[in-house]
């Protein structure tokens, strides 16, 4: 699928503010959690990336030095991008940067302090425990929307391979992550998976 | 209180290495501690650009084995509550580190640290990017980069899955509700605000219920 061509009005970009916004304030578990909300509302819904943008974004803040929470800029990026240019492109970066940042860092901030005078507290700890499980699994969901295990298997399949083995390489050992991407970009370059 | 808590995280065998007096109080009394926010900004730059595919781990060795600006019992909690809180983990975690050395100017060097420099570094990568998009190499290499990094998202959840073993929810519960949140999102591809919301509200309301025995 080819990038499209937008023409996105002030009330576009706050939309997609608003949307950053309540994403922070629901990504508990780092904003990697959201990643298939912002796939719903950016690419099937709004239609304002393309998939194979989206998962540019990601893999190209996964590559580079950094906190992957960067793959966020890089969504503003390629939305301003397909919008107009570099100028619209670093303004998507500071929507959506700022979006997914304001809301939470305010929150965390406040709440630190508290959380950690009363995390003896019944309801802390509840909120900690219960949240425990929901929290792993929307990791799975995004491993699995991201590698595209929905699409059909013919073709994809070493796609599935490569993410399954990566998956168990980092869980059971603690070899360097710049490895596995390396040896996953080789894999692609030569068009083995 | 908080002594009563970190006692019981440290471990009777650990217990004796550390001045209980010091024990409950704030961290940065008996520990290196950064110079100035400057410092920070710049500790945290640097950080930054040496995590490819997350920081977490760089954070921890730098600065708790390194710098000694942290304990580990202090790094657990930090890390603890930035997991707990909305928003990325390692920015909510340098965050608090900066804030608790010099308030909100410390919160905000450590934030721009670790995002200004990699920032820049990431939007030349993408102009880069853009230029050579069309080469079917760099297409396949990206393709290949995405699924390892799908890869590397599911590792961290296995590591995690690990953890769940000591949640007061029990095992089968854990499964239950994770497999719920998972069909949802990842099969049904709701909202993420309804899995969170409903799901999330019921798993906290059995915990709620189950640290009462």
């Amino acid at each position: 699928m080819n990038a499209p061509q937008l023409a996105l009005q002030w009330s576009d970009w706050l939309h997609l503010f608003g949307h950053y916004l309540v994403l922070s304030l629901l990504s508990v578990g780092g904003a990697i959690t959201t990643a298939p909300e912002m796939h719903r509302y950016l690419v099937d819904e709004q239609r304002w990336l393309a998939d194979s943008q989206f998962n540019a974004s990601i893999a190209l803040a996964q590559a580079a030095p950094g906190p992957n929470i960067l793959f966020v800029a890089l969504m503003g990026w390629n939305i301003g991008m397909n919008a107009g240019g570099i100028g619209a492109a670093l303004f998507g970066v500071a929507v959506t940067l700022t979006g997914i940042l304001l809301p939470s860092t305010l929150l965390t901030y406040t709440a630190a302090s508290w959380g950690h005078r009363n995390r003896e507290l019944r309801a802390v700890r509840a909120f900690k425990a219960g949240m425990a499980p929901i929290v792993v699994a929307l990791m799975f969901s995004t491993a699995w929307i991201l590698a595209g295990a929905d699409l059909p298997a013919a073709g994809h399949w070493p796609l599935w391979l490569l993410a399954a083995a990566a998956a168990l390489i980092v869980w059971r050992t603690r070899i360097h992550l710049l490895w596995l991407l390396g040896g996953g970009a080789l894999l692609g370059w030569f068009g083995l998976v | 209180m908080a002594g009563r808590w970190r006692r019981r995280l440290r471990g009777p065998s650990s217990l004796p290495t550390r001045l209980p007096l010091h024990v409950t109080t704030s961290s940065a009394t008996d520990h290196p501690r950064p110079r100035s926010p400057a410092d920070l900004f710049l500790s945290f730059t640097v950080l930054a650009l040496q995590g490819f595919g997350g920081v977490v781990a760089i954070v921890q060795h730098e600065l708790v084995e390194r710098k000694r600006w942290l304990t580990r019992e202090e790094f657990l909690e930090d890390w603890a509550v930035a997991q707990v809180m909305p928003g990325p983990n390692v920015v909510n975690l340098s965050m608090m580190i900066g804030g608790r050395y010099f308030g909100w100017r410390g919160a905000v060097a450590a934030l721009a640290g670790m995002l200004t420099v990699p920032l820049a570094v990431l939007l030349v990568i993408a102009l880069l990017y853009a230029n050579v998009a069309t080469h079917p190499g760099v297409a396949g290499a990206l393709r290949g980069m995405g699924a390892v990094a799908a890869g590397l998202i599911g590792g961290a959840g296995l590591k995690l899955a690990g953890t769940l073993g000591g949640n007061p929810l029990g095992r089968p519960l854990c499964i239950a509700l994770g497999a719920a949140a998972f069909a949802a999102v990842a099969l049904l591809r709701l909202p993420l605000v309804a899995a969170l919301a409903g799901l999330g509200a019921v798993a906290c309301a059995l915990a709620w219920r189950r640290l009462a025995r």
